[in-house]
C-alpha cells in the first residue's frame, strides 16, 4: 500500500485523577512555516472531568481549534508537529497518550472514545452520500459484526434520538436535501452514534441562524443528561459558554490566560483579557450606544515576546508586566489566573 | 432528467444546423477550389473547361444555394462522393475510423488507468519526493512535441535496436488473418500509442492532482477521518468520488477526441487513419468529405457535451435534474 503505514509505539500513560476523561498536559504544538515557527498551542494544560461541559473561549487563532484538531490527531504533520505535552484519554481500563499514539490507534478512538461535531454543517457531510450510508459507515469501522438490520434500526434509533421527524426518508436523502438545522442534528447523531466518552464540539452553533442555535444548544444539553458523554466545547460566543458549560477556559495567543467554573469566569473574571471579553458581549442595555472592543490585534504568532503577550492592549498593567510571562496562578482550587496584576 | 435530455437533444439538432452552414460558408471561401486544384498542373486548359468542371463537381452555385442543395442531401442520408476517393464520403469515413479509434480509445484507456492512481498519490504526497517526481515527468511529457518524441522512438527502438516496426500498421507481405492480424497491428501500434500516452498523460495528471489536493482538504474528508475511518477509506471513497466528478466531465469533452484522429501522429507512423486522411482532404479541398468529417465531429462535440452532463448527473447527486 502507498499509505504510510506508522510504527506502533507504546503510547499507554497513567490518569493524574480517575475522575478525569482527558488531561490535556502542558500540550505544544507548533507549525513550521517558511515564516518561522508559529506556536499555535504553548503549553496549555487543560482537564475535562466525566460527564461535564468544559468551553474554550478565545478569538480567531488563539489556537482553540488547534487543541481540539490534537486532540483527535486530525492536524496534518507536518506542518503540524507536537513538540511536548500529553494529552491523556482515560479509556476506563487503561490510560492513553494520544500524543503519542500511533494513526492506527487513533483510528480505533476516533469515532469511537471520542467524537467530533464540526462547525460547518453545509459542508461536513459529504455530498455524494446519503446520510444514511455516512451514518452506517461509521459504526461499521467500530463494530465490523453488526447485522444489516441492526445497523438500519441503529440509525433510525440515533435520529430519533436528535429529534429528526421522518427518519426512513432522511436516511435515503442527500445532504444537500435538507436544512442546516437538521444537517448539524445529524452530525450530533453521527458523532453519539457509538456512546463517545467524549464529544468535541467546534463551534457547533457558528454557521446557524439564532433560533436554529437555540434548538440545537437545547438538543445537546438533553443529550449530554442522557448519553453521559463529556463535551469539549469550542466557541467564541459567551452566551453559548455560560448556558451550556460547567468549566471554561479562557485562550489567547496559543496560552489559557484564565481557567475557571462558569460563576468564577462570569463574575468574578480575573484577566485583563477576560473582562475585555465579558464587556464586548452586546447587550440590551440602551447606556452602551456602542458595541466595546479590545483595542489592538492578537501579537503575531511567530516570535511572541517574553512578556505577557496580551501586555500591549491591557489597559491595566504595570511595570511588574515588563517581566517574564505570568504563570497560572491560583485564586481558588479551579480557578487560576495568568497575570501579574491584581 | 428524460425530459432534459430531450431539450437538448432539441437545442442541438438547431446548433448542428448553424455550425453545418458555417463550416459549408468558410470551406467554400476557402482560397482555390477542388477544380484549381487539379488542374494546377495543366497549363493548357481553359476557363471553359474550369466552368464545366466546377459545374459537374457542384461547386459554381453560391454558397446558400450549395448549402441548401448540401443540407437537402444530408437529411436524406447521402453525403456525398468524395472528390478524391471517388466513393461515398461515410464509406471513407467508414473505412478510417476504426483504426484512429482504436489508437485514440487504447491511449486513453492508459492514460485515464496511469494518470488517476499516480494523480492521487502524487495528491497524497503533496511537495514530497513522490509528488515532486510524477509532477516532473508529467509535466516533461507536456512538454514533449510529439513529432520529435516520435522521431526519438522510431530511431531508438526501430532503427538502433529493430525491436519495433518503424512504421505502417500491418507488415508487408505477410497476409496474417484473424488473431494474427489483430497481434501484427498491436504490434505495430505500439510506438504511436507510447506518444500518445507520454504526452497526453501529464495533463491528466495535473488536473487530477488538483482536484484531489482540493477534495483532501474538504471538511467532509474531515469528518471522515473523525469517524476512524482507514486512509484507504477516507481517500478511496469519500475524497474519490468527489474528483470523479470534475473528471468526469473532462471525459465527456475528450469524445470527439477519440474518433477525429491525430494528424501528426498519424503521419509520421505512415497510419491510415481519420486524422491523415483529413489533412489531406484539407489540402486537396475535398468539399464533400471535409463537410462530413467535420459535421461527424460536431456532432460528437454535442454527444460529448450531453454525455458528460448525464455522467456528471450520475456521480454528483446536487445536479439530479428535476
Amino acid at each position: 500500500m502507498w499509505f504510510k503505514k506508522q510504527k506502533d509505539t507504546s503510547c499507554s500513560t497513567v490518569m493524574r485523577d480517575k475522575n478525569n476523561i482527558l488531561e490535556i498536559d502542558n500540550l505544544q504544538v507548533y507549525f513550521n512555516t517558511e515564516a518561522g515557527v508559529v506556536k499555535a498551542v504553548d503549553g496549555v494544560t487543560i482537564d475535562i472531568p466525566k460527564n461535564s461541559t468544559i468551553g474554550i473561549v478565545g478569538e480567531s487563532g488563539c489556537g482553540k481549534s488547534v487543541t481540539s484538531l490534537t486532540t483527535m490527531r486530525l492536524l496534518q504533520e507536518p506542518p503540524a508537529k507536537i513538540c511536548g505535552g500529553e494529552i491523556r484519554l482515560n479509556r476506563g481500563n487503561e490510560a492513553i497518550d494520544i500524543a503519542k499514539a500511533s494513526q492506527e490507534k487513533m483510528r480505533e478512538i476516533r469515532g469511537k472514545d471520542i467524537a467530533m461535531i464540526f462547525q460547518e454543517p453545509m459542508t461536513s457531510l459529504n455530498p455524494v452520500f446519503t446520510i444514511g450510508e455516512q451514518m452506517q459507515e461509521g459504526i461499521l469501522v467500530h463494530e465490523p459484526g453488526i447485522t444489516r438490520k441492526e445497523l438500519a434500526d441503529r440509525v433510525i434509533s440515533l435520529l430519533n434520538m436528535v429529534g429528526i421527524a421522518r427518519p426512513e426518508g432522511v436516511v435515503k436523502s442527500y445532504p444537500h436535501e435538507l436544512s442546516g438545522g437538521m444537517k448539524q442534528r445529524i452530525v450530533i447523531a453521527m458523532a453519539l452514534s457509538l456512546n463517545p466518552s467524549l464529544v468535541i464540539a467546534d463551534e457547533p452553533t457558528t454557521a446557524l441562524d439564532v433560533t436554529i442555535q437555540a434548538q440545537v444548544l437545547e438538543l445537546m444539553r438533553d443529550l449530554k443528561q442522557k448519553t453521559k458523554a463529556s463535551i469539549m466545547l469550542i466557541t467564541h460566543d459567551l452566551g453559548v459558554v455560560a448556558e451550556m458549560a460547567d468549566y471554561v477556559v479562557v485562550m489567547y495567543a496559543g496560552r489559557v490566560v484564565e481557567q475557571g467554573t462558569v460563576m468564577e469566569i462570569f463574575k468574578d473574571p480575573r484577566h485583563p483579557y477576560t473582562r475585555g471579553l465579558l464587556k464586548s458581549r452586546p447587550s440590551a442595555d440602551a447606556s452602551a450606544s456602542r458595541l466595546f472592543s479590545i483595542s489592538g490585534n492578537v501579537p503575531n504568532p511567530i516570535g511572541l515576546p517574553n512578556y505577557c503577550y496580551f501586555k500591549n492592549r491591557c489597559d491595566t498593567s504595570c511595570s511588574s508586566c515588563e517581566g517574564e510571562y505570568p504563570v497560572l496562578r491560583e485564586v481558588t482550587a479551579t480557578h487560576k489566573v495568568s497575570c501579574h496584576v491584581d | 432528467m428524460k425530459q432534459y435530455i430531450i431539450r437538448r437533444i432539441f437545442t442541438s439538432i438547431i446548433v448542428l444546423f448553424g455550425v453545418s452552414f458555417l463550416i459549408y460558408a468558410m470551406l467554400r471561401m476557402m482560397p482555390g477550389d477542388f477544380v484549381e486544384q487539379i488542374t494546377s498542373g495543366n497549363p493548357t486548359i481553359t476557363a471553359e473547361q474550369k466552368e464545366r468542371l466546377r459545374e459537374l463537381y457542384g461547386l459554381n452555385s453560391s454558397i446558400p444555394e450549395g448549402y441548401i442543395s448540401w443540407i437537402k442531401d444530408a437529411l436524406c442520408g447521402d453525403f456525398g462522393t468524395s472528390f478524391t476517393y471517388k466513393k461515398p464520403v461515410i464509406d471513407v469515413i467508414k473505412s478510417r475510423v476504426g483504426v484512429s479509434f482504436a489508437l485514440s480509445a487504447t491511449a486513453f484507456v492508459i492514460q485515464l488507468a496511469i494518470a488517476i492512481p499516480l494523480g492521487i498519490l502524487a495528491a497524497r504526497r503533496q511537495y514530497k519526493k513522490t509528488d515532486y517526481i510524477i509532477m516532473f515527468f508529467a509535466l516533461a511529457g507536456i512538454s514533449l512535441p510529439s513529432f520529435f518524441f516520435a522521431a526519438v522512438l522510431q530511431r531508438t527502438f526501430a532503427m538502433e535496436l529493430g525491436w519495433l516496426p518503424l512504421s505502417g500498421m500491418v507488415s508487408a507481405r505477410e497476409n496474417y488473418t484473424g488473431f494474427r492480424l489483430f497481434l501484427d497491428m498491436a504490434y505495430h501500434f505500439i510506438m504511436p500509442i507510447t506518444v500518445f500516452v507520454i504526452t497526453g498523460v501529464g495533463s491528466w495528471l495535473r488536473y487530477v492532482r488538483t482536484n484531489m489536493l482540493e477534495v483532501l482538504n474538504a471538511d467532509y474528508v474531515r469528518t471522515a477521518r473523525a469517524k476512524g475511518l482507514s486512509e484507504g477509506k477516507v481517500v478511496g471513497k469519500h475524497a474519490f468520488r468527489n474528483t470523479l466528478i470534475p473528471i468526469v466531465t473532462f471525459i465527456g469533452g475528450s469524445i470527439p477526441g477519440l474518433f477525429s484522429g491525430a494528424i501528426i501522429t498519424e503521419g509520421i507512423f505512415s497510419i491510415d487513419g481519420l486524422g491523415m486522411t483529413a489533412l489531406q482532404a484539407v489540402n486537396n479541398k475535398d468539399l464533400p468529405f471535409l463537410m462530413t468529417y467535420l459535421m461527424f465531429l460536431a456532432v460528437l462535440t454535442l454527444l460529448g457535451t450531453l454525455i458528460s452532463d448525464i455522467l456528471y448527473a450520475v456521480v454528483d447527486p446536487r445536479v439530479r435534474y428535476q
